[in-house]
């Protein structure tokens, strides 16, 4: 197996599909500057995406480019967390998600942009500056709901429990990530895990939310065993190439 | 006594226009001013809010990330100019909240363009090309318009519609000139949005209540027909040159005169869209009304949490 493809293939369908779920806000969300910072997000998203895949595709060397990788595969070839493919409920699930994500990507970011794999830290470097501020805003956002209102707090911590389930899957390592780590390529998930869990601690208290004490955890999308949502997203997101193969646009 | 004065200070006023001497948000001005000028900057900003609608249906289906990511960014630029807007409104004492109530309720107008459907994503062309092209005519006069503050956002609204125009060029071009399925889908686009786009204009002269009073004040430069005319100039051979026909069968060169002449509007169709039937009004109030209660619960959390803040402070 080709480790660096597929890691560089799980960090860019991970871009590609929550950028997706954010996109779907677009005219709808709660006040116009929230659009506006989602829809900004979500391009940022489609940014890396696009960055991230295209570099897959060369490391696969088969031709595929970044648009062959998002809009042609099937279901199963897709390594996305379950978490980004999770629909975007209310505003508070839509923030809480992209908490816990943001969450992950910033100490991911901060260490691969040190990888002596001199493109992915080029790349981890640009999307660090923007994920930054994606965590600046997410977290806000997760404070000012569990600490607004009696409904806000009600919401928000209801949102917490049906995510959190899907948190553990950030961290997941096979084969793949303990070659890795070995060869000094990517960081271990033990680093990120340990600031993860500081990050959403400080966060969730600040915010005056219970951290959900089971610990019934989800996973999949790694290995390509998705959620049924998965298929909705690639429904829409692959028609135009799928009704009119092989065209220009 | 007071008559004096009033008059004295429409005198002024009007000295002000016409020496092209911008009016600010602290001057005084005719109430009739500030309330046409509420008016219109209001629907301005509501077109482009409504006008996310649209576009916004094909972002999830784009079909590459290149135009995926220029769709985002262009709906993106639509909600800016829409926040510019109305600020805009409120410096002249219109409260934001009652201004967006207004289009809820029905009783603002927005552009009748965006009550209709994006079928194909041809429809992404055509409304770059054709629709943010006929903004950036009616707009474009207003960088100069009398009033500071919109002429300024004016400004820098036109710079990034002109940037839409050409990404939708950019779009129609490629369908043209790609399969024939492609071309069919440009050319129906065309078809679809080509009299909606004429009707953007708004009402012929004779028919228009606004457009003299409006000239006067220099809030308006131009007239509906002229701006009209004048787009027609310009897009007439923009189609031609990609190898798109105009639906038109009345459109014809003068080369008399040097200038198009084109068919009669269907302003029965004008008018039952501005009355609110057209194929997608409801559609779209619908869609705001929702976001705005869907969000009620947001806005009520940011507003305890910024008292709650500001109470700790103090404490």
């Amino acid at each position: 197996m080709n480790s660096l493809f597929e890691y560089v293939l799980r960090l860019g369908d991970d871009s590609l599909i929550l950028g997706h779920r954010l996109s779907e806000w677009c005219g709808h969300g709660p006040i116009l500057e929230e659009d506006i910072a989602m829809t900004n997000i979500s391009l940022d998203l489609v940014g890396q995406a696009t960055s991230l895949l295209g570099y897959a595709g060369e490391l696969e060397g088969k031709g595929r480019d970044a648009d062959a990788l998002a809009f042609l595969r099937f279901d199963r070839e897709y390594k996305n967390l379950l978490l980004v493919e999770q629909p975007n409920g209310d505003f508070g699930m839509t923030m809480m998600r992209q908490f816990f994500f943001d969450a992950y990507r910033k100490p991911l970011f901060e260490k691969l942009q040190h990888s002596s794999d001199k493109h992915l830290a080029a790349i981890a470097e640009k999307s660090l500056k923007e994920t930054k501020y994606h965590l600046k805003h997410s977290s806000e956002w997760v404070i000012r709901l569990g600490d607004g209102t009696e409904e806000s707090n009600a919401r928000v911590q209801e949102s917490l429990n049906t995510l959190w389930r899907y948190t553990n899957e950030l961290f997941f390592t096979n084969e793949v990530d303990a070659e890795l780590v070995e060869k000094g390529i990517v960081p271990t998930m033990q680093e990120i895990q340990n600031e993860w869990n500081a990050t959403v601690t400080a966060v969730l208290n600040e915010a005056t939310l219970t951290i959900p004490t089971n610990n019934w955890k989800q996973e999949g999308g790694r290995k390509g065993l998705h959620s049924e949502h998965l298929g909705y997203i690639l429904a829409e997101l692959q028609y135009m190439q799928r009704a009119y193969p092989n065209m220009q646009w | 006594m007071r008559d004096i004065n009033i008059s004295e200070l429409e005198r002024k006023f009007q000295e002000k226009i016409d020496n092209d001497v911008k009016i600010e948000p602290n001057d005084w001005m005719p109430e009739e001013y500030r309330q046409t000028l509420i008016r219109q900057i209001s629907q301005h900003a509501h077109s482009e809010i409504v006008g996310m609608l649209p576009e916004g249906n094909w972002i999830t289906r784009a079909p590459n990330l290149r135009r995926k990511a220029v769709l985002l960014a262009k709906v993106q630029d639509e909600a800016g100019h829409g926040l510019y807007l109305y600020s805009a409104t409120e410096t002249l004492g219109a409260d934001r909240e009652e201004t967006i109530d207004d289009l809820h309720s029905g009783k603002a107008k927005y552009s009748s363009i965006f009550n209709y459907p994006t079928l194909t994503w041809a429809d992404m062309g055509a409304i770059g090309w054709l629709v943010d092209g006929a903004a950036i005519m009616n707009q474009v006069p207003l960088c100069r318009c009398s009033y500071g503050p919109y002429a300024r956002a004016m400004v820098r609204v036109c710079k990034e519609e002109s940037f839409h125009q050409r990404q939708g060029f950019e779009i129609m071009t490629q369908l043209a000139q790609g399969t024939p399925e492609q071309k069919a889908m440009a050319q129906d686009a065309l078809n679809r949005f080509w009299w909606p786009a004429l009707m953007m204009f708004g009402p012929s002269d004779a028919d228009s209540k606004h457009t003299a009073q409006s000239v006067q004040w220099k809030i308006k430069r131009h007239t509906n027909d002229e701006l009209r005319q004048q787009f027609v100039e310009v897009t007439v051979p923009q189609a031609e040159l990609i190898g798109l026909t105009v639906p038109d069968k009345d459109l014809k060169f003068n080369e008399a005169n040097g200038h198009y002449e084109f068919g009669e509007i269907d302003w029965t169709e004008f008018w039952e869209v501005v009355k609110g039937n057209g194929p997608c009004n409801k559609d779209r109030l619908d869609a705001r009304r929702k976001a705005k209660e869907n969000g009620m619960w947001v806005r009520e959390a940011a507003n305890a949490f910024a008292a709650k803040r500001a109470a700790r402070k103090s404490a």
